[in-house]
C-alpha cells in the first residue's frame, strides 16, 4: 500500500505543479491576485506531496519492501539502515524523485518566507518552477517511477556495488543535486523578468543569495565526489577529467561567474542581458549534464541509468526549456541597456574579465566534452580527448583569472583607482615570486617553470586577500558579511592554486614490483614492504600489506596497511589504498597484484600540497556561505523589495 | 597616451592574448584527440603506427600471463574475430579480468605487439544495455593521470 | 551587429547543439550487430546446472530450432523477463535452452553459485528443457555476450537466426522472433 500512496502522491503533485505554472503565469498577465495566491498554495501542497512519496520511497527501503522494483533493484537485506536510506536517491528513479523535491522545496521557501518580492513577480518565478517540475515530474512517471511494482516480489535485493557503499558518497549526489537545482531559482528569476520585460536590476538583488547557496551546495557536491574518487578508486588521481564529472564542473564555473555578475547588474546596473544569459546558461548545463548521465550519450562510469527513450525525453525537455527560455531572450534582451560607462581598471572590468576568462575555461571544457560526439555524429571516427588537453586547456585561463583576482579584489566601482594599495600589491609580488623559488628550491629541490607561475600567484592570491582584513582588523564588526564572504572564498581560490600546483609540478607516481623486506624511496621517504596477510571484514576478506614509513633517520613512524578486499557478495576485488596525510603532503599505498616469488605489484605516490585543493574548495563553499549570510539579505527582510532570511533558511 | 589610445592597446592585447590561448588549446585538443580501433581495424591496417591510439574489445580468456615477479603483463584482446597481443607494465585496475571489456591506450609496434600505456576495465555483471556495451567505444573510467 | 541578431546568437548555437545531441542520441553505434546472426551457433560441451555428470552441448538440441537463453540468478533484469520465459515456454512449444553464465566471479566456490542458481529456478520457475552451467564463462563468450540476458534463437540446422540483448519483451518476441520461427517451422 505504501508505494501506491507515493506513487499516487506524485500524481497530486504533478497535478498541482500544473496548477503552479498555469496560475503563475498566467494570473500576473490577468492581473489577478487570487489566482496568484493560488500559485503560492499549489507550490506549498506540490511541496508537501512529494515530501511524502519520498517518504514512501524510504519506507519501502527501510521496510524492506522487494515487491518495489527499484528496492530490489537497489538494496538487498543485509545492506546497513543508512545506505538503504542513501539507496533511495541512489538510483536513477529515486535521484529524480530527489531531483523534484529538492526543486519543489526550493520552491516552497520561496513561496512560504520570501514575502519581500513584489506577489506578480514571484508568482512569474513560481510559475516558471512549475513548469520546470511538471517536466521532472511526468519523465520520472512515464520512464522511471520508482513505485512500480515486481511481480512476482523478489525474495532479496540486489547488491549495492561495494564502490558505491562510502558515506562520502551517499552525500555526494544530494549535494550535486541541491546545486543543480538551485540554479534553477536563478533561472527561473531570469525568465520571469524576462516575461514581465522589467528593465530594471532588482531582480539580480532578489536572485543573488538564493545563487550562491546554490553554488556553494554544487561546490560542496564536486568537492565530495573528488575526494571520494582519491581514497575509494585506487589510482590516487583526485579529477579525472571524466563526462560526468565535467557536466558538474562546467554549471558550477558558469555559476561562479553568474554570482560576479550579478553583483554588477545589481550596484551598477551594467551587463544586465550578459547576466540573464548567464542565469539560463547555468540551469541549462545542469540540464545538459542531467542528459549526458542519464542518455547514455557520453558513457562512463557514473552513467548508471542509460536508455535511449529516457535519453529522447531529457531532449525535448531540454529544448523545451531552454528554447522556451531562450526564445523569452532573444524577444526581450535588446530592451536591455547599461546605465553607465567603466573605466579600464574599475572593479566592473575586473569582473568582466573574470567573466569572460570563466566563460572562456567552460567552452574549453564543453569543446573537449562534446567533440567526441560531434566527430562520432558526423560520421568522422570515434575518438576520446585525453585528458593532458583539458589540463592545458583549463590551465590557459585559469592563470590570468586568478593573477587578475589579486588586484581585481582591491579595485573600486566606476574608476581606475587603486590608491595607496597598489604599492603593497607589488611588494607582496615580490615576496611571493621570493617565497615561490625558496620553496621549489629549499624544500623540493628541483626548479619548475610551471611551480614558478603557480606558486607565485597563489601565494601572492592569499596575500592580496589578506591585505584589507588586516589592515581593518581592529574593526572587524563593522565590515559586512558579503566582504568577508569574498575574501574567504579568494583565499580558498589561493588554497586551489596552491595545491595544484604542488601536486602537479612535484607528484611522484611510481608502480613496481616490491618483495618483502624490500624498500622503495621517494622524496626521503622510505616505504618499506614488510608482508601480507589475511584480514577478515563485516562483508568482506582482504589482503592487507605492511608498509612502514620512515625519514632518512630510519625511524618508522607509520605503517600503512593497504588492502585487496574481496567482498562475500562476490563481483571484483576492491582496492583499499593506504593513506598517510599532513599538512605538506599525503602518502598513498595501493596494492595490485600477487606477481609470484612472494613480490607484490603496488603504486606509491608522494603527492605535495593534495590537501589544500580540497581545503581550497571548502573555503571557496565557506565563502559563499558567509556572503549569503550577509545581513542586507536579512535586514532589509522587511522592506518591499528583497528577498527575506528565506536563502539563509535554504543553506541549512 | 589619449584614453582613447589606451583603449585601443587594451582591446588589440586582449585579441592577441585570446588568440594565443585559442592556438594553444587547439594545440593541445589535437595532441590529444586519441582514436578508438578495434583489433578487426587493427589487423585491417587502419591504425597509426607512430601515434598513441586505444585498443578495445574483449580480454581472450586463458590469454593473460606474467613472468613471476615481473610488472609486465602479456594478454591478447579480441573482438570475436581479430586478436592482438597486448603487452603492459604497470598495476592492471580492479575490474580487469579474462573474458571482460577492457581499453588500453598505448602504440602499435612494428611487430604486431601493442604497447599499453594504461588499462582500463570495465564490465556489469549483469544486463548491459547497448550503450553501456558501446563503454567499450567510449571515454573510460578512471584514468591513470589526474588533472 | 544590431542588437537583436545579437541576442539571437545564444538561441541559435543552441539549436546547433541540440542537432548533434540528437544525433547522437539516434546514431547508436552502439547497437552491436552480432557478427553470429546468420551464422552456426558457436560450438559447446558443458555440463549440466541440476546434474554435474549432464552433457550438454549443440547436438543435444540437433535437428530442433531452440531459444538459448544467458542468465544468472544475479541478474535483475533476467527476473524481470522470467515470467516472459515461463509464458515462451508455456505457448510456443520450442524447447528453451538456459545458459548460466557468470554466476559466480572468482574467489567464490562455482558449486556454491550451483546451489544458488537451482535455488533460483525452484522459487521463479524453471521455463527451461536443459540448462547448462557455464563454470568458466568461455561458451557466453564465444557467443558473444555481452551481458545478461541475452536470448538466441537458433534454427533446427544450428545456425543463429536472431538475438535480443536485455530482457525479453512482449514487442520483441512478436516482431522479431515469432516471424522467424514461423518462417523456420514452415521451412522444415
Amino acid at each position: 500500500m505504501i508505494p501506491e500512496l507515493g506513487h499516487f502522491a506524485v500524481v497530486l503533485a504533478l497535478l498541482l505543479a500544473a496548477a503552479q505554472g498555469f496560475f503563475g503565469i498566467v494570473g500576473p498577465q490577468r492581473g489577478r491576485v487570487a489566482w496568484m495566491n493560488a500559485a503560492h498554495s499549489a507550490a506549498i501542497g506540490q511541496w508537501v506531496f512529494l515530501s511524502l512519496a519520498f517518504g514512501c520511497l524510504i519506507y519501502a527501503f527501510v521496510q524492506f519492501d522487494f515487491s518495489v522494483r527499484y528496492v530490489a533493484g537497489h538494496s538487498n537485506s543485509l545492506l546497513p539502515t543508512f545506505y538503504r536510506v542513501a539507496a533511495s536517491w541512489g538510483g536513477h528513479e529515486g535521484s529524480l524523485l530527489f531531483w523534484a523535491l529538492v526543486l519543489a522545496t526550493w520552491t516552497a521557501v520561496l513561496a512560504a518566507f520570501s514575502r519581500a518580492v513584489p506577489l506578480a513577480f514571484k508568482s512569474r518565478v513560481i510559475g516558471v518552477l512549475g513548469l520546470v517540475s511538471i517536466g521532472f515530474l511526468t519523465f520520472m512517471l512515464f520512464t522511471s517511477n520508482p513505485f512500480a511494482r515486481l511481480v512476482p516480489a523478489a525474495v532479496d535485493g540486489n547488491d549495492l556495488n561495494p564502490l558505491l557503499q562510502d558515506p562520502a558518497l551517499a552525500i555526494h549526489p544530494p549535494m550535486l543535486y541541491v546545486g543543480y537545482v538551485g540554479f534553477a531559482m536563478a533561472f527561473a528569476f531570469a525568465c520571469a523578468t524576462l516575461i514581465e520585460g522589467r528593465t530594471d536590476t532588482l531582480w539580480a538583488k532578489w536572485a543573488r543569495p538564493w545563487t550562491l547557496v546554490a553554488w556553494l551546495f554544487l561546490g560542496i557536491g564536486i568537492t565530495l565526489g573528488s575526494w571520494w574518487a582519491y581514497y575509494e578508486l585506487g589510482w590516487g588521481g583526485y579529477w579525472f577529467w571524466d563526462p560526468v564529472e565535467n557536466a558538474s564542473f562546467m554549471p558550477w564555473l558558469i555559476g561562479t561567474a553568474l554570482i560576479h555578475s550579478l553583483a554588477v547588474t545589481e550596484k551598477r546596473g551594467l551587463f544586465k542581458s550578459w547576466t540573464l544569459l548567464l542565469a539560463i546558461s547555468a540551469f541549462s548545463l545542469s540540464l545538459l549534464g542531467t542528459f549526458l548521465v542519464r542518455s547514455g550519450v557520453l558513457v562512463s562510469v557514473h552513467a548508471f541509468a542509460t536508455d535511449p527513450a529516457r535519453g529522447l525525453y531529457i531532449l525535448a525537455f531540454l529544448v523545451a526549456v531552454i528554447g522556451g527560455a531562450l526564445a523569452l531572450y532573444t524577444w526581450r534582451a535588446p530592451m536591455m541597456k547599461s546605465e553607465s560607462g567603466f573605466e579600464l581598471a574599475s572593479r566592473e572590468a575586473f569582473l568582466l574579465f573574470n567573466n569572460a576568462l570563466l566563460v572562456g575555461a567552460t567552452l574549453l571544457i564543453l569543446l573537449g566534452t562534446l567533440y567526441p560526439l560531434f566527430l562520432d555524429a558526423l560520421s568522422l571516427g570515434k575518438i576520446s580527448v585525453g585528458p593532458p588537453y583539458f589540463n592545458v586547456a583549463f590551465m590557459i585561463p585559469m592563470v590570468p583569472l586568478v593573477l587578475l583576482m589579486s588586484i581585481g579584489m582591491h579595485s573600486v566601482w566606476k574608476r581606475s583607482r587603486l590608491g595607496p594599495v597598489r604599492n603593497k600589491l607589488l611588494v607582496l609580488l615580490g615576496v611571493a615570486v621570493a617565497a615561490a623559488v625558496a620553496l621549489m628550491l629549499f624544500n623540493y629541490g628541483e626548479f619548475h617553470w610551471m611551480g614558478l607561475v603557480g606558486f607565485t600567484i597563489s601565494i601572492w592570491l592569499i596575500a592580496s586577500a589578506l591585505v584589507e582584513p588586516i589592515a581593518k582588523w581592529g574593526q572587524w564588526r563593522t565590515l559586512p558579511a558579503g566582504f568577508w564572504g569574498m575574501v574567504i572564498a579568494h583565499l580558498g581560490v589561493g588554497m586551489f592554486t596552491l595545491g595544484v600546483t604542488g601536486v602537479e609540478s612535484y607528484r611522484i607516481e611510481r608502480d613496481i614490483s616490491m618483495g618483502v623486506g624490500e624498500t622503495v624511496t621517494l622524496q626521503g621517504y622510505n616505504f618499506r614492504f614488510e608482508g601480507t596477510r589475511m584480514v577478515q571484514g563485516p562483508n568482506y576478506e582482504a589482503i592487507e600489506a605492511d608498509i612502514a614509513i620512515s625519514r632518512e633517520d630510519g625511524k618508522v613512524f607509520t605503517t600503512l596497511r593497504p588492502q585487496k578486499r574481496f567482498y562475500a557478495s562476490g563481483g571484483n576485488p576492491m582496492t583499499e589504498a593506504g593513506i598517510h596525510v599532513n599538512y605538506a603532503r599525503d602518502l598513498f599505498v595501493a596494492l595490485g597484484e600477487d606477481l609470484g616469488q612472494g613480490r607484490w605489484s603496488m603504486r606509491v605516490q608522494y603527492k605535495p600540497l593534495l590537501r589544500y585543493i580540497w581545503l581550497g574548495a571548502l573555503f571557496m563553499a565557506l565563502g559563499g556561505l558567509v556572503a549569503a549570510a550577509d545581513r542586507r539579505y536579512r535586514v532589509r527582510a522587511s522592506a518591499k523589495d528583497t528577498v527575506p532570511a528565506g536563502a539563509g533558511e535554504a543553506a541549512r | 597616451m589619449t584614453p582613447r589610445r589606451k583603449r585601443m592597446l587594451a582591446v588589440a592585447a586582449i585579441v592577441i592574448g585570446v588568440g594565443a590561448a585559442t592556438t594553444v588549446a587547439l594545440q593541445a585538443l589535437n595532441e590529444n584527440l586519441l582514436y578508438f580501433y578495434s583489433p578487426s581495424q587493427i589487423m585491417a591496417g587502419e591504425a597509426p603506427g607512430e601515434r598513441s591510439f586505444r585498443l578495445g574489445g574483449l580480454v581472450t580468456t586463458g590469454s593473460v600471463q606474467r613472468s613471476p615477479g615481473s610488472m609486465e603483463v602479456r594478454f591478447t584482446v579480441t573482438d570475436h574475430a581479430q586478436t592482438i597481443p597486448v603487452s603492459y607494465t604497470g598495476l592492471l585496475p580492479d575490474l580487469f579480468r579474462e573474458g571482460q571489456g577492457v581499453v588500453a591506450r598505448g602504440k602499435l609496434l612494428d611487430d604486431g605487439t601493442f604497447v599499453a600505456e594504461e588499462v582500463l576495465a570495465k564490465h556489469d555483471e549483469n544486463y548491459m544495455p547497448p550503450e553501456v556495451a558501446e563503454s567499450l567505444h567510449q571515454p573510460p573510467p578512471a584514468a591513470g593521470g589526474a588533472s | 551587429m544590431t542588437r537583436s541578431l545579437k541576442s539571437l546568437v545564444p538561441a541559435a548555437i543552441f539549436v546547433v547543439l541540440v542537432g548533434f545531441l540528437f544525433v547522437g542520441l539516434f546514431r547508436d553505434p552502439s547497437k552491436i550487430p552480432s557478427p553470429l546472426v546468420g551464422k552456426p551457433a558457436p560450438d559447446f560441451t558443458l555440463e549440466g546446472l541440476r546434474d554435474p555428470s549432464q552433457v550438454i552441448s549443440n547436438e543435444s538440441l540437433a535437428g530442433r530450432m531452440y531459444l538459448l537463453n544467458v542468465w544468472n540468478s544475479s541478474c535483475v533484469t533476467c527476473r524481470q523477463e522470467h515470467p516472459m520465459l515461463m509464458q515462451i515456454a508455456r505457448s510456443s512449444g520450442l524447447p528453451i535452452v538456459g545458459l548460466n553464465w557468470k554466476e559466480v566471479d572468482w574467489p567464490e566456490d562455482p558449486e556454491v553459485g550451483r546451489v544458488r542458481a537451482i535455488d533460483w529456478l525452484t522459487r521463479f520457475g524453471d521455463p527451461y528443457e536443459l540448462v547448462a552451467y557455464d563454470k568458466e564463462g568461455s561458451v557466453g563468450i564465444n557467443f558473444g555476450v555481452y551481458g545478461t540476458p541475452e536470448t538466441f534463437l537458433v534454427s533446427a540446422d544450428g545456425m543463429i537466426l536472431a538475438k535480443r540483448v536485455g530482457a525479453m519483451t512482449p514487442e520483441a518476441w512478436e516482431q522479431e522472433f515469432l516471424p522467424l520461427i514461423a518462417r523456420g517451422q514452415g521451412g522444415s
